[in-house]
């Protein structure tokens, strides 16, 4: 089996967010990152499918230099191999999304695995929009997937329950939280993803849809009220709900 | 100019997003001189689609087939791309929910769009709509512009209003489907619903409870406190993570984004993680022990004291008060 898988990389959970000089990107200065957790997610399927069907597995990330970090570590994990697209100019979604298909169809893959959601932009789009452009099925949240002769069943998350989706490879599958339970790289994946070269390929700009105009903090919030310090609150919480927030 | 909401229903009744994407397309259609459309897709939806009418709908494009009962992502796009075509449609409004977050992109990639998603407000500026989204899990917001012919957005669930339905009646339009077995690349088979429970992405009031609750059965006292209120339970990571809790209940940063109008945190610390998926709720109460727990610094309300005494307090409180 071929075995795509797209992983970002994004700033870690705790960063706080500064907004940059040009008001419109976030500050870079002592931000970690980190490969995005949903894409953690998509890299352990991609190692279980080839380890029950066998073939290769190909990571793949498209940004800057940097992004050799986060391929490292899918390849620590267990990818055969890693591919970064170089982009370094903005993009939005659609045009990584592009990049990201046009690099797809010359490999062929049986199946696509990438995260629900990268959590810098939030945008949720690339696998649908990458699935769209190679004409394959999408299935998006996945929380189990099943794939038996080219058939795949999978589990996806909506509100209140689950859908049983059903489509054919190849196809697009956006890994969510319970998916699986990521591995942690051996010492000998570590050691072996250091020695293993990263392809790097350039990659033509495409123009972006999406024109950000300002990025900005979300409002302080001014201090709440600590109604008590025990049960005897209650009743004046159940008033201030009541009252003064009206949400009860 | 033309706007077409897309109306999201399940089991032939349309969802409170419905309401409020159709309603959120009316108010910007306004302020451009717009008309304003909506459009339904189902197995058996004639017979609801004019309800739209109140929320804003000029016409109701409606496309009934036995064959989409089940939701579909390859079909839907397909129809809607499709329809958006033939209708020269200037922008395309969707609820940013589990089934618009999952086809609008291809719905996108066939019209060669931008798609604004999981937008938090919109407004016009000089012609052009401009819509608001979180970045880092509401640690920012941006302002973003669609610059396509085409322009689509998503809209978070329970954050625009669809204000009161008022008497008007949309006419209706049927709307044919060409659709053959290609078209069903991917398609759902079967839905479980979880018996009766409230999903926190659509709940109006949240009771999310955190490992200072010390155990998993402890977490009765927050299913009753919610049951008191109609609300949701929700949970922090480190419950979930210890298998207290289905996944589908963490709030934050990787778990679900909610903005319901009043969400109380019970034993949760409140760690950056958590107050990301949670802090654009309307109102927030902080029930905790450490009067130094950070859930503080953004809850409207709280109590600074043991849960295993103001929970049930509360809810009994609560009961009395609502009759619940
Ligand atoms: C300096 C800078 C400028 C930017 N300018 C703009 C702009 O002008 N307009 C705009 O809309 N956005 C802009 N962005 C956001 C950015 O281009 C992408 O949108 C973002 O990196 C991908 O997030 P998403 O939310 O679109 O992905 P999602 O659709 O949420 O991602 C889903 C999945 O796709 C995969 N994926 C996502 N990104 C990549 C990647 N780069 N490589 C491989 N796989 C990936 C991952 O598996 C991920 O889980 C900018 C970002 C930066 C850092
Ligand atoms: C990559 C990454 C992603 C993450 N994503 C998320 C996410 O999406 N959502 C999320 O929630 N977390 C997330 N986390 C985890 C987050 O960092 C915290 O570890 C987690 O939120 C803590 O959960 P908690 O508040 O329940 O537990 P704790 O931090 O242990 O807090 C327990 C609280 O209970 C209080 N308490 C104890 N006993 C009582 C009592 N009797 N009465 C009242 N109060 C009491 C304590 O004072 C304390 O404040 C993520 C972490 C990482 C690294």
């Amino acid at each position: 089996m071929k075995i795509l898988v797209f992983v970002n990389h994004v700033p870690d959970t705790e960063t706080k967010v500064k907004v940059g000089a040009d008001g419109k990107t976030i500050d870079p200065a002592g931000i970690n990152y980190m490969l995005s957790p949903y894409d953690e997610f998509a890299v352990e399927e991609g190692l279980k499918l080839r380890e029950k069907f066998t073939g290769e597995a190909v990571v793949v990330s498209l940004g800057g230099e940097a992004n050799k970090e986060t391929l490292r570590k899918a390849l620590a994990m267990g990818c055969d191999k890693a591919v970064l697209l170089k982009n370094a100019s903005s993009h939005d979604s659609f045009a990584v999304a592009r990049s990201l298909a046009d690099f797809a169809k010359e490999l062929s893959p049986d199946i696509i695995l990438l995260g629900k959601q990268s959590i810098d932009y939030d945008n949720g789009q690339i696998g649908s929009l990458v699935a769209e452009m190679l004409g394959m099925p999408s299935i998006s949240v996945v929380v189990k997937l099943e794939i038996n002769d080219g058939a795949v069943v999978a589990e996806r998350e909506i509100e209140g329950g689950h859908e049983i989706v059903h489509a054919k490879l190849p196809a697009v599958v956006m890994a969510q939280k319970g998916l699986n339970q990521p591995r942690y790289p051996s010492l000998k994946g570590i050691m072996d993803a250091k020695r293993k070269v990263i392809e790097e390929r350039a990659v033509a700009p495409v123009a972006s849809k999406i024109e950000v105009l300002t990025m900005r903090k979300p409002p302080a919030k001014n201090p709440g009220k600590i109604v008590g310090t025990d049960a005897s609150a209650v009743p004046e919480l159940v008033r201030l709900l009541h009252e003064e927030a009206k949400v009860i | 100019m033309k706007i077409i909401a897309f109306a999201e229903q399940r089991n032939n009744q349309f969802k409170k997003t419905a309401f409020e994407v159709v309603r959120a397309a009316r108010t910007i259609a306004d302020q451009l001189g717009a008309e304003c459309n909506a459009l339904v897709i189902g197995g058996n939806v004639s017979s609801i689609a004019s309800q739209l009418g109140a929320y804003g709908a000029s016409k109701v494009f409606v496309v009934d087939d036995a064959q989409l009962e089940y939701y579909s992502t390859t079909a839907y796009a397909k129809i809607v791309a499709e329809i958006a075509r033939a209708e020269s449609a200037d922008m395309l409004f969707f609820p940013a929910s589990a089934m618009g977050k999952d086809f609008a992109p291809r719905v996108a990639a066939k019209l060669d769009a931008g798609l604004a998603a999981d937008c938090t407000a919109l407004r016009v500026e000089n012609g052009t709509v401009i819509a608001t989204r979180p970045v880092y899990a509401g640690k920012a917001f941006v302002e973003v512009a669609v610059r396509s012919a085409i322009k689509l957005f998503t809209l978070r669930p329970n954050v625009f209003s669809a204000g009161t339905p008022a008497g008007s009646t949309a006419v209706v339009e049927k709307k044919e489907s060409a659709l053959g077995e290609a078209d069903f690349g991917a398609v759902v088979k079967e839905i479980k619903i979880a018996g009766g429970k409230k999903d926190v992405a659509e709940a109006d009031i949240i009771v999310s409870g955190g490992r200072g609750l010390k155990a998993p059965e402890n977490f009765s006292m927050v299913e009753e406190l919610a049951a008191s209120l109609g609300a949701a339970v929700g949970a922090s990571r480190a419950v979930v993570d210890a298998g207290w809790r289905p996944h589908d209940e963490q709030v934050g940063q990787t778990g679900k984004t909610v903005s319901p109008s009043l969400y109380i945190a019970v034993a949760i610390s409140g760690a950056v993680q958590h107050l990301a998926g949670m802090s654009s709720s309307k109102y927030i109460v902080a029930i905790n022990k450490d009067k130094d727990a950070p859930i503080f610094s953004i809850a409207d309300y709280g109590i600074v004291g043991d849960a295993f005494e103001v929970v049930p307090t509360l809810t009994a409180e609560l009961k009395k008060t609502l009759n619940r």
